[in-house]
C-alpha cells in the first residue's frame, strides 16, 4: 500500500518503522530536511522536504497514487489541513492526529464532516491505558479485546510466589483458574508457552482472561495489589488532562504537580476536586510533603523522559506506590527494562499500534478484519482480534485438525458474549471473535494462521 | 565494520557473477568455441565460493555508510579480478595484469583496450567484453538489489556509493523497486537500440555487442576500426543512443509518468545545450576536412556524443582534427554525462553546482552579509551536497595530478600522458596522439597500467569508495 506520512517527529518515525516493516511503500514529508534525511537513512522510505499541507508538495510525494495519508505534525490545524487537501488532491483515505482537548471532544464530528478515516489522539489513548492499569495495578500493562470482555495482562512474577516452579498446566489443575498464558519473557528471550513450561522468578508473563477470572487468578497466586485510591501525577500536560477526566469518574483522589503556573490555573479551573500544586517536582521535600510515601500510585508525565525516570526511581525508594512512567523520546529499551519501573507508557507506540491496525484492515479486502492489534512484546509477538464474518478454511473445523503455522496460539474465542478458552475440540464459527497470538509478524487475515 | 555482512554481499556478488557468465557461455555454445568450458568452470567456482560465503546469513544486518563504501569498492575489485579470468585462461591475453586492465576497462565502461587486434578474438570473449560494459554501466550492486530482497533502508548506502552523481535520490519509496525501475528502463532502452541496429542490417552478434557497449557507455568495439565500417544509419542510431544513455534515468521515469517539467531538469537542459554548442563549433571547424557540411555534422555529432557520454566509439580518427576541435573534445571529456546515467566524467550537475557556488561566493564578496542558498530546479541544494562536490573536485585534481606524474615517467609526449589519464579517469577510452582512437594502451609499462586501472575504478565509483578503502580509519573497529 502507498502511504504518505506528514511529520517526522516521534510518532512519524515510529510509524515509518512499523509500516515499513509491514511492507508498505512509504513517503515521508517534513519541513526539516535533517529530519527527513535521518528517517530516510534509517528506513526504506522516500523523503520529501516541504510543507505537507501544500498541494505542490503532496504532488511531489505522489498523492495521486497514495492509498492513505497520515498527518502527525505537531500542529492539529496543520494535520487537518493536510488531510483536507489530500482528500481533494488524491483518492486516498486520511488520518489526522488531533490532540487539543477542544478539538478532541469533537473528534467524531470532525471525522464525519471532514471525511477522515480516523482521528487519533495519542495523549487520550495514553491516558486511557494509564487509567486501566490504575484500576488493576498488579499488571504492568493491560490491553482489552472485544470491548473489554477479554483482557491481555502483563505482569512480573515476584520472587516469592506460589507460581514459581509450577508448569503452565498446573494453573488449571492446581490453582483452578481459567486463564491462558500467552507469552513468557525471560532475560532477553520470549517464549510462547506450552503446557509443560515452568515458571521462574522474575518472568514477565502475559495472560489472556476475562477481568473476573484475572482477578481470581491474581488472588490465587497471592499477587493481588489493592486498588489505587489516590494518585500523584507529575507534569500537567495533555495526558494529565485526559487522565484526570478518567480518574474523576472513578472517584480516585488526584494530586497534580506542575511547574507552570498558567497550566496549573487551567487545570484547577477544570478539575475542582483535584489538588493542583504549582511547584518543581524535582524538589524531594515537595514530593514528600504532598505524601509521596503513602500515595497509591505515582505517575510521571513530564516532558523530559530522564526526569520521569528519575522521579519514578525516587518514588520507589520513598514508598510503595504503583509506578507509571511516560517515555516519549529515548530508545534504550534494554536499560529501561532493567530499572524495574513497573509500567512504562510509550505514547508514540500506542499511536502507531492503532494506525498499523487500521492499515492492515485497509489492506484486507475480504471479510475477517482485524479489530484490535497489540504488540505483546515489541517487534516480536503480537496479539490480534479478528471478527469472523465470512466462511473460510478455519471455520467449522475442530482446532486440533487445523494445520497451524508454528508459533500461533488461539488465545480466546468469544461467542454470544461468552468467552471460550479454546481446547482442541472447539471450533471457530461465523460471528465469533477470535484472538490470536503470533510471533511471526503481520497477520492480516484469520486465514494467515494456517499453512498455505 | 560489519565484516560478516560485507562478506555475505561479496558472496552474493560471486553468485551473480556466475550467472553473468551464462551470456558468453551461450555464445560459445552457439559458435562451438572451446571457451565454453572456461566460462562454465569459472561460473562453477564462483557459485561454489559464493554459496559458501552466503551459507549463513549474518545476524547483524546493519550497514552504515562506511560499509556501503567498502562493499562497493571491494565488489568492483572482486568483479574485475574474476572478470579478467576468461581473457587470461583462454590465453587471448597472456599477461594477467593486461587481462585485468581489459576487465576493469570493461566493467568501468571505459573501453580502453590493450588489444591490438580485436577481430580475431573468439566470439564468446568479445561477447564477455561487451557484456561487462552492460553490467558495469548501471552498477552490479544495483543489479543485485533489484533482484534480491536485501531489505532495509541501509542498502541506500550501497546505492549511493555505486550510483554516479552528487546526490542520489530514490524514484519510489523502496530501494528495491527503484533499482528494478532503473534496470527496466536500462533494459528497455538497450532492446530498443538493438532492434534499431538490426533494422539497419547489422548482424545479430554485432548489433548485440554494440548495444551492450553503447548502453553502458563503454566503447569496446568489435572491429579494429571501431564503428567506422558501418553504415551512416548505424552511426546515427548509435549517436542518438549514446546521448540517451548519458541522460539522467530519473528523467525517463518522469517522462513515462507524463511529468514533462520534472523530466527536463536544469541538468538535462544544460547537457543538451553543451552538446549542441560544441557540435556546432566543431562542425564549422572541421567541415573542410570532409567536404560537405552533412558529413562533417554526422562525424562531429558522433564524436562529441561518444566523448561527452564517455563511450569512446569512433567513426574517424579525431586525432587529426584541427587544434580547436581537439581542445573542445578534451574539455567535453571532463564534463561527462548527467548524474544518474551510465556515463562517466565529472558530471554536468557537479559542474552546475560548482559554477553556482562560484557566483555565490563572488557575490558574497560584494555583500559580505548576504545569505544565499544554491538552488537547482527551484530546490535548495543541501550544504552537504555542495561541500561534497567541492571535496570531489579536490580529490579529482589530486588523483589526476598524481597519475599524470607517474605516467610522465614513461617519457611519452605531454598530450599522450595527459589524455591517457583524462580518458581513463573519466571512463572514456580513447584519448589523443599515442592513445588516440586508432591506437591502444598496450605500450604502457606495468606500473603505469596499475595506475590507470586505479583511475578507471576511481572514476567509475566517483573517487570516494576507492579512496576510503586506503584510509586506515575505515578498517578500525
Amino acid at each position: 500500500m502507498n502511504i504518505i506520512i506528514v511529520g517526522c517527529g516521534k510518532v512519524g518515525e515510529a510509524l515509518a518503522d512499523q509500516l515499513n516493516e509491514e511492507g508498505n511503500n512509504l513517503t515521508v514529508i517534513d519541513l526539516d530536511s535533517n529530519k527527513v534525511q535521518s528517517v530516510a537513512n534509517k528506513y526504506d522510505v522516500l523523503g520529501v522536504v516541504g510543507n505537507g499541507a501544500t498541494h505542490a508538495v503532496q504532488q511531489e510525494a505522489n498523492i495521486e497514487d497514495a492509498d492513505l495519508l497520515i498527518a502527525v505534525t505537531g500542529s492539529d490545524e496543520l494535520n487537518l489541513l493536510c488531510c483536507l487537501i489530500a482528500k481533494k488532491a488524491g483518492n486516498c483515505q486520511a488520518i489526522a492526529r488531533v490532540r487539543n482537548p477542544q478539538y478532541s471532544s469533537e473528534a467524531s464530528y470532525l471525522k464525519r464532516e471532514l471525511g477522515l478515516a480516523m482521528v487519533i489522539n495519542p495523549e487520550q489513548a495514553a491516558a486511557a491505558e494509564i487509567a486501566r492499569v490504575l484500576r488493576f495495578p498488579s499488571a504492568i500493562k493491560i490491553d482489552t479485546f472485544a470491548r473489554g470482555k477479554l483482557e491481555l495482562l502483563k505482569f512480573k512474577l515476584p520472587e516469592e510466589s506460589p507460581l514459581v516452579g509450577c508448569s503452565v498446566k498446573q494453573i488449571t489443575t492446581k490453582f483452578h483458574c481459567d486463564v491462558l498464558v500467552c507469552t513468557v519473557e525471560r532475560d532477553d528471550a520470549a517464549y510462547i508457552a506450552n503446557g509443560d513450561f515452568l515458571f521462574q522468578q522474575k518472568d514477565v508473563i502475559s495472560i489472556i482472561a476475562t477481568p473476573k477470572n484475572a482477578n481470581h487468578f491474581f488472588k490465587k497466586i497471592q499477587y493481588a495489589a489493592r486498588s489505587v485510591k489516590d494518585v500523584m501525577i507529575v507534569g500537567g500536560g495533555e495526558i494529565t488532562y485526559y487522565l484526570c477526566e478518567l480518574l474523576e469518574r472513578d472517584d480516585i483522589h488526584v494530586t497534580v504537580i506542575d511547574k507552570n503556573e498558567a497550566r496549573c490555573q487551567t487545570l484547577s479551573a477544570r478539575f475542582r476536586d483535584c489538588i493542583i500544586i504549582h511547584g518543581d517536582a524535582a524538589d524531594q521535600d515537595l514530593l514528600l510533603e504532598e505524601g509521596l510515601d503513602t500515595v497509591g500510585a505515582f505517575v510521571a508525565l513530564t516532558n523530559l523522559d530522564e526526569e520521569n525516570i528519575l522521579l519514578s526511581l525516587f518514588a520507589r525508594s520513598a514508598g510503595k506506590a504503583k509506578l507509571i512512567t511516560k517515555i516519549n523520546r529515548i530508545d534504550f529499551d534494554t536499560v529501561i527494562k532493567e530499572l524495574d519501573l513497573d509500567t512504562i507508557i510509550y505514547p508514540k507506540n500506542i499511536t502507531s499500534e492503532s494506525i498499523v491496525r487500521y492499515v492492515r484492515a485497509m489492506g484486507n479486502t475480504i471479510g475477517s478484519n482485524i479489530e484490535t492489534l497489540y504488540h505483546v512484546i515489541k517487534g516480536k509477538v503480537e496479539a490480534a482480534e479478528f471478527l469472523i464474518r465470512e466462511h473460510s478454511d478455519v471455520v467449522g473445523v475442530p482446532l486440533a485438525e487445523l494445520r497451524f503455522h508454528e508459533n500461533i496460539l488461539i488465545a480466546g474465542i468469544l461467542r454470544d458474549g461468552k468467552v471460550i478458552i479454546p481446547r482442541g475440540h472447539h471450533t471457530i464459527e461465523l460471528g465469533d471473535t477470535v484472538i490470536v497470538v503470533s510471533s511471526q509478524r503481520a497477520l492480516h487475515d484469520i486465514t494467515d494462521i494456517l499453512h498455505a | 565494520m560489519n565484516l560478516k555482512m560485507v562478506s555475505y554481499i561479496l558472496g552474493l556478488l560471486l553468485m551473480f557473477q556466475a550467472v553473468f557468465m551464462a551470456i558468453p557461455a551461450v555464445t560459445a555454445l552457439c559458435y562451438g568455441e572451446q571457451e565454453l568450458w572456461i566460462f562454465l568452470g569459472i561460473a562453477l567456482i564462483c557459485l561454489l565460493i559464493g554459496r559458501l560465503m552466503t551459507w549463513r546469513k549474518p545476524k547483524n544486518k546493519t550497514l552504515f555508510a562506511r560499509e556501503g563504501f567498502v562493499i562497493v569498492a571491494l565488489s568492483w575489485i572482486v568483479l574485475s579480478l574474476i572478470g579478467a579470468m576468461p581473457f587470461f585462461l583462454s590465453r587471448e591475453i597472456p599477461n594477467y595484469i593486461d587481462a585485468l586492465f581489459e576487465s576493469v576497462s570493461g566493467f568501468t565502461t571505459t573501453g580502453a583496450s590493450i588489444l591490438t587486434e580485436v577481430e580475431s578474438l573468439p566470439r564468446s570473449i568479445i561477447m564477455w567484453r561487451s557484456f561487462t560494459h552492460w553490467i558495469g554501466g548501471m552498477g552490479v550492486l544495483v543489479f543485485i538489489m533489484a533482484f534480491l530482497p536485501l531489505s532495509g533502508a541501509q542498502n541506500m548506502h550501497i546505492m549511493k556509493a555505486e550510483s554516479p552523481g552528487p546526490s542520489v535520490g530514490k524514484l519510489v519509496p523502496r530501494v528495491k523497486t527503484t533499482a528494478l525501475l532503473l534496470y527496466a528502463i536500462y533494459f528497455a532502452l538497450t532492446v530498443m537500440q538493438w532492434i534499431l541496429l538490426l533494422c539497419g542490417g547489422m548482424s545479430l552478434f554485432d548489433s548485440l555487442n554494440t548495444a551492450f557497449a553503447t548502453a553502458g557507455t563503454g566503447g569496446f568495439g568489435i572491429r579494429n576500426d571501431s564503428l567506422n565500417g558501418y553504415s551512416a544509419y548505424v552511426q546515427i542510431v548509435v549517436t542518438v543512443f549514446m546521448l540517451l544513455f548519458s541522460i539522467n534515468f530519473n528523467s525517463y521515469y518522469f517522462l513515462l509518468r507524463g511529468k514533462l517539467k520534472e523530466a527536463f531538469t536544469t541538468e538535462v537542459k544544460a547537457f543538451l545545450l553543451i552538446v549542441g554548442t560544441v557540435i556546432t563549433i566543431v562542425t564549422i571547424n572541421i567541415h573542410a576536412i570532409f567536404g560537405s557540411v552533412g558529413e562533417a555534422l554526422r562525424h562531429a555529432a558522433f564524436t562529441i556524443a561518444s566523448l561527452i557520454s564517455t563511450t569512446g566509439f569512433a567513426t574517424v580518427d579525431f586525432n587529426t582534427w584541427p587544434e580547436l576541435s581537439r581542445a573542445l573534445l578534451v574539455l567535453v571529456m571532463f564534463v561527462g554525462a548527467c548524474a544518474g546515467s551510465t556515463g562517466g566524467g565529472i558530471k554536468v550537475s557537479r559542474i552546475l553546482i560548482l559554477c553556482k557556488s562560484v557566483t555565490k561566493e563572488l557575490r558574497n564578496m560584494l555583500h559580505p552579509k548576504q545569505v544565499k542558498r544554491i538552488t537547482m530546479d527551484s530546490h535548495a541544494v543541501d550544504h552537504d551536497v555542495v561541500r561534497s562536490v567541492n571535496v570531489y573536485m579536490i580529490c579529482y585534481a589530486v588523483i589526476f595530478i598524481g597519475s599524470f606524474l607517474v605516467l610522465s615517467l614513461e617519457n611519452n609526449d605531454l598530450v599522450t600522458t595527459f589524455t591517457a589519464v583524462t580518458a581513463t579517469l573519466n571512463n572514456i577510452g580513447p584519448g589523443l596522439e599515442m592513445v588516440g582512437p586508432t591506437a591502444n594502451y598496450a605500450f604502457f609499462s606495468m606500473p603505469s597500467k596499475f595506475v590507470l586501472i586505479f583511475d578507471m575504478l576511481a572514476g567509475r565509483l566517483e573517487l570516494f569508495p576507492m579512496l576510503l578503502i586506503f584510509l586506515p580509519n575505515t578498517w578500525k573497529k
